[in-house]
């Protein structure tokens, strides 16, 4: 069986900074992504970044990938990515098991740190399997890396950050968003990007959710319906619009079945999006030499992500007795990052998570 | 609502009125259902239909998330053919 220094699976802002750390710590590194190239939702992010000058803010996502796979590729021979890898199964042991194309093959590393981010949350509607409903992320996959148009006329529903971002990266594709429906009361996106998409005519239905999905073999339109304060939908009040496509955002939750196939203690925090990992001071699991970073461990930006990343890439490092060069003033400084990162009115629900798991942990 | 053509689970084809058939027969955990109606099973693994099937059970008997367990989640997260892992064990052997 092939050994690792270190294993990491994600190769996402979190996972690809938790490399450079223990890159920088003079450890070897195997960077594992299912996807074919690495940078995670990064990729695909075609605005600027807002949050922090330190995590690249004023930056387009993908020209921040492009850095953070530089800054690892230069340590040559000490990283080796496994890019449209799979990793199926992770054991106690820190044996993991791969699929690359048809063959599969085990790993062992002294440690492995999951940074396998998130999935999008669905919902429960009539014919909400009508070809044309979609993902946010998944529409976002389609137009920005291969291309590809979704649709012609599209509801969005959800007006999170990603579901305003989408919307308006689907106007700038030229294709029409017809509303965007919200069941809260008020947007709960950044308001920058909520005023750019509303400056360009669209409306942004608050109270407002999808009913039923309208069409025989695809979508051809929308029931939407008014909800009451209990998100209750108010009979008599639908209405239908025609469109095409109708793309949900209604927030991601942290992919966390790895942790539970290792048997590490995972609980339900509903601020941090879902079932997330029990962790330490120095981001481990419940399970030695096992590791998680990023929106694995609760969903938050991309710069959090790499901010956490390089906090646990320094502190894998030392637990293999290989320290990162300026150690204790680096993980001060990103603390002090993270804490800046979490200090806005739009965080408050990651404080509470982070408290509630500081709590049952 | 029709609750036949709310599909919770796309790989199994399960939909809400499969749930709330089962919930009436006393089921009422994320493991049951998924051995009774593969919910959660499928290439997805969950990450589609997990959050949907706990948020229903939460919502039929008035429980808070926090106390709906999610489905247990052992490896593989990917159908794995037996004839790759024999290859594997041969490579190992050799």
């Amino acid at each position: 069986m092939k050994q690792c220094e270190s294993i990491i699976i994600g190769g996402g802002p979190a996972g690809l900074r938790a490399a450079k750390a223990l890159l920088e710590s003079g450890a070897r590194v195997c960077l594992i992504d299912r996807n074919a190239s690495m940078g995670g939702q990064l990729i695909k992010q075609t605005h600027m970044f807002f949050g922090s000058e330190k995590q690249h803010a004023s930056t387009r996502g993908i020209s921040i990938q492009h850095k953070l796979l530089s800054d690892v590729m230069r340590y040559g021979s000490r990283i080796e990515i496994l890019s449209e890898t799979h990793v199926v199964g992770v054991y106690q042991d820190k044996v993991i098991a791969c699929m690359k194309d048809d063959r599969f093959f085990k790993m062992r590393g002294e440690a492995i740190i999951i940074a396998t981010g998130a999935s999008e949350k669905h919902l429960p509607f009539e014919n909400n399997d009508l070809p044309g409903v979609y993902a946010a992320g998944a529409v976002q996959t389609l137009m920005n890396e291969y291309g590809i148009k979704p649709g012609h006329k599209v509801l969005m529903v959800g007006s999170g950050n990603i579901g305003l971002i989408v919307s308006y990266q689907l106007m700038q594709a030229g294709v029409e968003v017809v509303a965007l429906a919200e069941a809260a009361s008020q947007i709960s996106g950044y308001h920058v990007h909520a005023s750019k998409i509303k400056r360009h005519g669209v409306d942004i239905l608050t109270n407002t959710s999808i009913k039923r999905a309208l069409g025989e073999t695809e979508v051809t339109g929308a029931e939407l319906w008014k909800l009451d304060e209990s998100w209750q939908g108010i009979e008599g009040s639908e209405w239908t619009i025609d469109l095409d496509t109708i793309c949900i955002s209604v927030g991601l939750a942290p992919l966390s079945e790895l942790f539970q196939q290792v048997g590490a203690n995972v609980e339900y925090v509903r601020e941090l999006g879902g079932n997330v990992p029990v962790i330490d001071n120095t981001y481990q699991t419940t399970i030695d030499g096992v590791y998680a970073c990023g929106d694995a461990i609760g969903i938050e930006e991309a710069s959090s992500a790499m901010v956490e990343g390089e906090m646990t890439g320094i502190y894998a490092a030392h637990a293999m007795a290989k320290a990162h060069p300026n150690e204790s003033t680096r993980l001060k400084a990103l603390e002090e990052e993270l804490a800046f990162l979490r200090s806005g009115p739009h965080a408050e629900k990651i404080r509470v998570g982070y408290k509630k798991r500081g709590e049952v942990s | 609502m029709k609750a036949e053509d709310v599909i919770i689970c796309r790989c199994s084809d399960v939909s809400l009125k499969d749930l709330y058939t089962l919930f009436e027969q006393g089921y009422d955990s994320f493991e049951e259902l998924k051995r009774i109606k593969r919910v959660g099973m499928g290439p997805c693994q969950a990450n589609t239909c997990g959050k949907m099937v706990q948020w229903e059970i939460a919502k039929y008997f008035n429980r808070s998330l926090e106390d709906v367990k999610f489905a247990n989640m052992r490896p593989f997260t990917l159908g794995v053919k037996l004839d790759a892992i024999k290859e594997a064990c041969d490579d190992e052997d050799e």
